[in-house]
């Protein structure tokens, strides 16, 4: 690209928020209700991040998988790739974070859940919070139409926002190659629908800015309770 | 002879497969035709903007005024032939009037596609396009090089820097002058709406600032079209009508130069 540096990011936006809304909204009609079903299992990973079992340390990473999987596809190649040629690749990077966690946690088991370090685990949890409920709360109060709201393990945004989270539950330090296309995103989708006008995207970074602080905080004091090996 | 007016279709005309919002396109470009319009100008790069006007154009009858001017964006010079076929599916044109190279990007691929295209009846016009003020000296050096019939630049009361010397040299070329962000994108409306719009309008027949906008560009002599986007058929409209009435002179053109300078 000649001249690079004249390129801003308003260069780059495609389409009117008014589109990308009634792109949500349509995609909201066309998965109904999965919706439902992904919040359901939002809140099961929750529960069963304290499990003193050892099953769900791999099969929370294969149920994130499927949803950056499902979103992959659902939304980026069918849907938001009808106003927006660069889908393609947000796709590409969906699905190799989708093999990622499915390497890392469900093949290895190199994602141990249950009581770990206090202060990652309660930044874990506020943000699995805002991915199940602040997102659309959020979005509804800065004055979208109910239909036009995004769900984790649906849309990208409360997923990435959701899987971060998640990871922070884990017992130890959620390795950075599972990072970093959720950060890259936070970052990307972030600056990207804040040049569209949706202040609501300001979610994005700010979980990027709490997930990275927690990554790079020194370490402290565990959990009281007993893990699950 | 093209008025002084088009369509563009940047941002507006990428709805997707949203039928709802297909037809709002269709309406703005019903308004546009039944104005008067002809032009409209796409790229490969708008996603789905080129289905957005191939369904309007399908739901108007295929409007015998139309000129249809797309643009071919794709680093690969042997890949451009395919995309220029694509975008035609894309219009349900038999043919493109104009094709243009877009941004210049490997401009020196497509621009011998273009003109054999031309030459076999393909194709009327050939053009290259740019935005924003880029790779000005470029432009200048292939208008001055390559048998151009259109360039397409920005060109507004504000961003001027084309009447230095690409306007002129247009100019003395033949070559047709294509304005694209005549209103920065929606900027200058909406610094405009805090502004009364001045007496002298009236003069030239003009009743909004978008009419006295489009006006400053029309009446520069090396300007063939600008092409505003829209979403509403009324503001299609109002920009049709800046193609007809009296056009302001220099000293006018330098009065609203000012006064949208200090917006």
């Amino acid at each position: 690209m000649s001249e690079w540096w004249t390129y801003r990011l308003s260069s780059f936006v495609l389409f009117s928020p008014r589109t990308y809304l009634r792109l949500i909204e349509r995609y909201n009609d066309d998965v109904w209700p999965l919706q439902l079903v992904a919040m359901a299992a939002g809140v099961a990973i929750v529960l069963l991040v304290r499990s003193q079992r050892s099953w769900p340390s791999r099969a929370i990473p294969l149920a994130l998988a499927s949803m950056w999987l499902f979103v992959a596809w659902a939304f980026h190649v069918r849907r938001y790739a009808t106003i927006n040629w660069a889908a393609q690749y947000f796709a590409i990077a969906f699905v190799a974070e989708a093999l990622l966690l499915a390497w890392t946690g469900t093949v290895r088991g190199r994602l141990r859940f249950g009581a770990g370090a206090a202060l990652q685990q309660r930044a874990g949890y506020v943000i699995v919070a805002g991915a199940l409920a602040g997102v659309p709360l959020t979005e509804w109060l800065a004055g979208r139409d109910w239909r036009q709201l995004e769900w984790f393990g649906v849309t990208p945004d409360a997923t990435v926002i959701g899987t971060l989270g998640i990871l922070l539950l884990a017992r130890d330090r959620p390795p950075w190659a599972l990072l970093v296309v959720p950060l890259l995103w936070c970052a990307v989708n972030g600056a990207f629908l804040w040049t569209l006008g949706l202040r609501d995207a300001l979610a994005l970074p700010l979980t990027a800015l709490l997930v990275l602080a927690t990554r790079l905080a020194p370490p402290s004091s565990r959990s009281p309770r007993p893990s699950a090996r | 002879m093209l008025p002084v007016v088009g369509l563009g279709s940047w941002i507006t005309f990428n709805v997707g497969d949203d039928r709802v919002a297909q037809d709002a396109c269709a309406d703005v470009m019903r308004a546009f035709f039944d104005a008067g319009g002809r032009l409209i100008d796409s790229s490969p790069m708008y996603g789905s903007s080129q289905q957005a006007i191939g369904y309007g154009l399908r739901k108007l009858g295929m409007p015998q005024a139309l000129f249809a001017a797309d643009k071919v964006w794709i680093a690969s010079g042997a890949r451009g032939p395919a995309q220029i076929e694509a975008s035609r599916t894309h219009w349900r044109v038999p043919r493109f009037d104009l094709l243009q190279v877009h941004n210049l990007l490997s401009w020196q691929d497509h621009l011998p596609t273009l003109f054999a295209m031309k030459a076999e009846g393909r194709l009327r016009y050939v053009g290259i396009t740019t935005s924003e003020g880029r790779r000005h000296g470029d432009v200048e050096a292939i208008m001055r090089k390559e048998p151009l019939d259109f360039v397409q630049v920005t060109y507004n009361a504000v961003d001027r820097d084309v009447e230095a010397r690409i306007l002129p040299l247009a100019r003395d070329r033949g070559i047709a002058v294509i304005v694209n962000r005549p209103f920065r994108q929606g900027g200058l409306i909406a610094a405009t709406r805090r502004a009364p719009l001045p007496a002298f309008a009236t003069d030239v027949g003009c009743t909004n600032w978008a009419g006295l906008l489009l006006k400053f560009i029309a009446a520069h002599p090396a300007v063939t079209c600008a092409i505003p986007a829209t979403t509403q058929s009324t503001h299609a409209r109002e920009n049709m009508a800046a193609a007809r009435g009296d056009l302001p002179d220099e000293a006018m053109r330098q009065r609203i130069a000012t006064l949208v300078a200090k917006l």
